[in-house]
């Protein structure tokens, strides 16, 4: 089993939600990333989504187009980042990574190659926000081969048989996009994001993950009472790039935020069990 | 001489491309994120409905006629081929449409489609600011909303075409982010589109993007290759030899070639902006000295590092200023059935002041590319053959750039 269905399995069993962090892999600098990712699961992260730094990034918002660009200043690559994950693993190989990111740089790696330098490097699954499933097969064959979880993301405007299809060729878990916008938008909307679940869930049995727009910890734990998982990036990444200037703080004071969430989440959970 | 590679067998499925999910070969596709997939298959259905509706076509031909003033003239440029020595030279007159470039005949098209579809808002991403100015003119024409996305960078040096947007009653957002040219106009106005995308129409410049554009935007653009195929036929009786156009996203150039690509005895050349020269890597030529990768919605080629990431581009063209390249060119570059080849800046400008003081005809800075790489290639020519250009817009928006590289204030 994957580690990440083992995740949800044992989360599954707890009556819990899975929590899962974005950081851009080496904002603001390249040795901030791997004792951040340790900090997270710390405060209480049940998955991690390391973001690869790209120099177009279309579908995200104002703050994570800055994240990219400070760890693009250092010149952070695919393979620095798989690096960082390699040197994660050397103290956790119980929880998840998960890369997302753009196509190119995976392309002009060559899908094969990067499918078997992410598995020795300890990553999970892959999310590639500009890769639907009618584009995928390759990919997706490359990272089966490789035992990676492909992770698709779901939309608003996706119907039945897009859904369908997304739990075909997908693994791991489902992310739903919560809204139609770029991520750090502040366009939540709890009912639609429910009654579209529904429908998801319909359409497969993996789990599924909502994000985009979660800002705090009351929208967390609201999420958290019908999502499988809750993912939380510009919120994260505004705390990192406020201590931009302190990078030595980062990992001490950033998580805050998701150890906030953790405890809003997990008090819904133990409300739901009773 | 000029060699001509026979490509018959081929240029029968050339022309039937793109695919049905897009594809020409290897490239085109549709790589964007999922919320767009929906909007995207509906674009097509539209399109693909209206292309075949008399109705539609009929008004859009009638829009093209007494809006933008088609057909432009084919213009056998006497005095400029006697002086080069060669080859007959036909420059087709884009640059007398309404708003002075070819990008009119396709922001027409996108708009009559925009208004079948319901949409009252439609925005643009522009480098040069002449897609810009052209959208902005077909929303005042109906009425629409219109926000214009362009580099700040882009904003500088074309001063001109952001007030004539917004003379036009178009909204003009800079754009700060990353390299802040038209490739990350691009980057904004799709974020705008997957934030809008119930009531907002994306009209995109040029043969790029995700499937259904590239194609569309060909259509549309093709009127200028089926005019001048008949024009040249009329004046000169025959078909040209070669074809020469400049290769931004590769609009005006695919325009020019698609109604030709079955007469393989037309060869066809594109120029990209070869800047400071391909040599010293400051340039925008992707089909010349880049590789394949996927942005903008779709795979091409490239202008990009070892890991990956889009590296920045130097045309002294706001219009050639883009890392990437229509999927159709890297499918006809890898073919054959089309060749691309880069000139300089500096003979880019050259070639607009030859031109001008010629014949009097003062080219846009992207279109004096295609004439530069015209001065090389017709003197090998006889002098009974024949070159079409496409002269793809007029030069006035870029007379400030002119005047400051030669150190006069205007
Ligand atoms: C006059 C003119 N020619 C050419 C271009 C390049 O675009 P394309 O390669 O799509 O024709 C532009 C773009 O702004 C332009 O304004």
């Amino acid at each position: 089993m994957s580690r990440i269905a083992a995740r949800f399995g044992a989360l599954r069993e707890q009556g819990r939600k899975a929590l899962i962090p974005y950081i851009t892999a080496g904002d603001p600098q390249p040795d901030v990333t791997v004792p951040l990712m340790h900090a997270l699961v710390e405060a209480g992260a049940d998955l991690l989504e390391l973001g690869v730094p790209f120099s177009d990034p279309m579908a995200d918002g104002p703050v994570i187009q800055a994240a990219c660009e400070r760890a693009l200043k250092h010149h952070v690559s695919l393979t620095q980042v798989l690096g960082m994950v390699r040197r994660f693993r050397e103290t956790d190989d119980q929880t998840p990574v998960v890369l997302m990111g753009y196509l190119n740089p995976i392309e002009v790696m060559g899908y094969a190659k990067f499918a078997s330098a992410a598995h020795d490097a300890g990553v999970d699954g892959v999310l590639t926000v500009d890769l639907p499933p009618e584009e995928a097969h390759e990919l997706v064959d490359s990272l089966k081969a490789s035992q990676l979880d492909p992770i698709f993301l779901a939309a608003p405007t996706s119907d039945d048989e897009r859904l369908r299809r997304m739990a075909e060729c997908g693994s791991g878990f489902l992310y739903y996009v919560s809204f139609k916008g770029v991520t750090g938008a502040n366009r939540l909307d709890i009912k639609s994001v429910q009654q579209k679940l529904a429908q998801i869930r319909a359409n497969t049995n993996l789990p599924v993950g909502v994000g985009f727009g979660i800002s705090d910890a009351e929208s967390a734990a609201q999420v958290a009472e019908f999502a499988d998982a809750v993912v939380v990036g510009s919120a994260l990444v505004k705390r990192i790039a406020a201590l931009a200037n302190r990078p030595e703080d980062i990992a001490g004071q950033a998580p805050a935020i998701i150890a906030e969430m953790r405890r809003a989440m997990d008090d819904v959970a133990v409300t739901a069990v009773r | 001489m000029v060699m001509q590679a026979k490509h018959a067998a081929e240029s029968v499925s050339l022309k039937d491309l793109p695919d049905a999910n897009g594809h020409f070969g290897p490239y085109g596709g549709r790589f964007v994120a999922e919320t767009l997939m929906g909007p995207l298959e509906e674009l097509r259905l539209a399109y693909q409905k209206y292309a075949k509706d008399p109705d539609f076509q009929a008004e859009l031909d009638a829009d093209l006629a007494r809006f933008v003033g088609r057909p432009s003239p084919l213009y056998h440029a006497e005095r400029w081929s006697r002086k080069l020595g060669g080859a007959q030279i036909y420059l087709k007159r884009e640059d007398l449409n309404h708003t002075g470039a070819h990008k009119i005949n396709n922001t027409v098209g996108q708009a009559l489609l925009a208004r079948r579809m319901g949409k009252k808002r439609v925005i643009a991403e522009t480098g040069a600011g002449q897609h810009g100015v052209a959208t902005a003119t077909v929303a005042a024409r109906f009425g629409m909303e219109c926000v214009v996305y362009m580099g700040a960078e882009d904003i500088q040096r074309q001063a001109i075409n952001v007030y004539r947007m917004r003379l036009l009653g178009a909204r003009v957002v800079a754009v700060e982010s990353g390299s802040k040219t038209l490739k990350d106009a691009l980057n904004e106005a799709m974020r705008d589109w997957v934030t809008n995308v119930d009531d907002t129409f994306y009209i995109i410049g040029t043969v790029a993007g995700p499937h259904p554009y590239p194609a569309m935007v060909r259509d549309f653009q093709a009127v200028i290759g089926r005019e001048a195929r008949a024009q040249i036929l009329e004046q000169a009786g025959r078909l040209p030899d070669a074809l020469i156009a400049c290769v931004g996203g590769g609009s005006n150039a695919i325009g020019l070639f698609y109604p030709f690509l079955e007469d393989s005895d037309v060869a066809m050349y594109g120029v990209e902006g070869g800047g400071e020269g391909v040599e010293t890597g400051r340039h925008a030529a992707p089909l010349c000295a880049g590789s394949p990768g996927v942005l903008h919605g779709n795979r091409t080629y490239l202008m990009e590092d070892r890991d990956g990431q889009i590296i920045e581009t130097h045309s002294v063209s706001a219009g050639l200023d883009y890392p990437g390249v229509g999927p159709e060119h890297a499918w006809l570059k890898d073919s054959g059935r089309a060749r691309y080849v880069a000139v300089t800046d500096s003979q880019a400008l050259e070639a607009f002041h030859e031109l001008t003081r010629t014949e009097g005809i003062m080219p846009a800075l992207e279109s004096s590319h295609a004439l530069a790489y015209a001065s090389q290639l017709a003197p090998t020519m006889d002098k009974d053959q024949i070159v079409v250009i496409n002269l793809s817009g007029r030069g006035d928006k870029d007379i400030h750039t002119v005047a400051a590289l030669e150190g006069i204030e205007v």
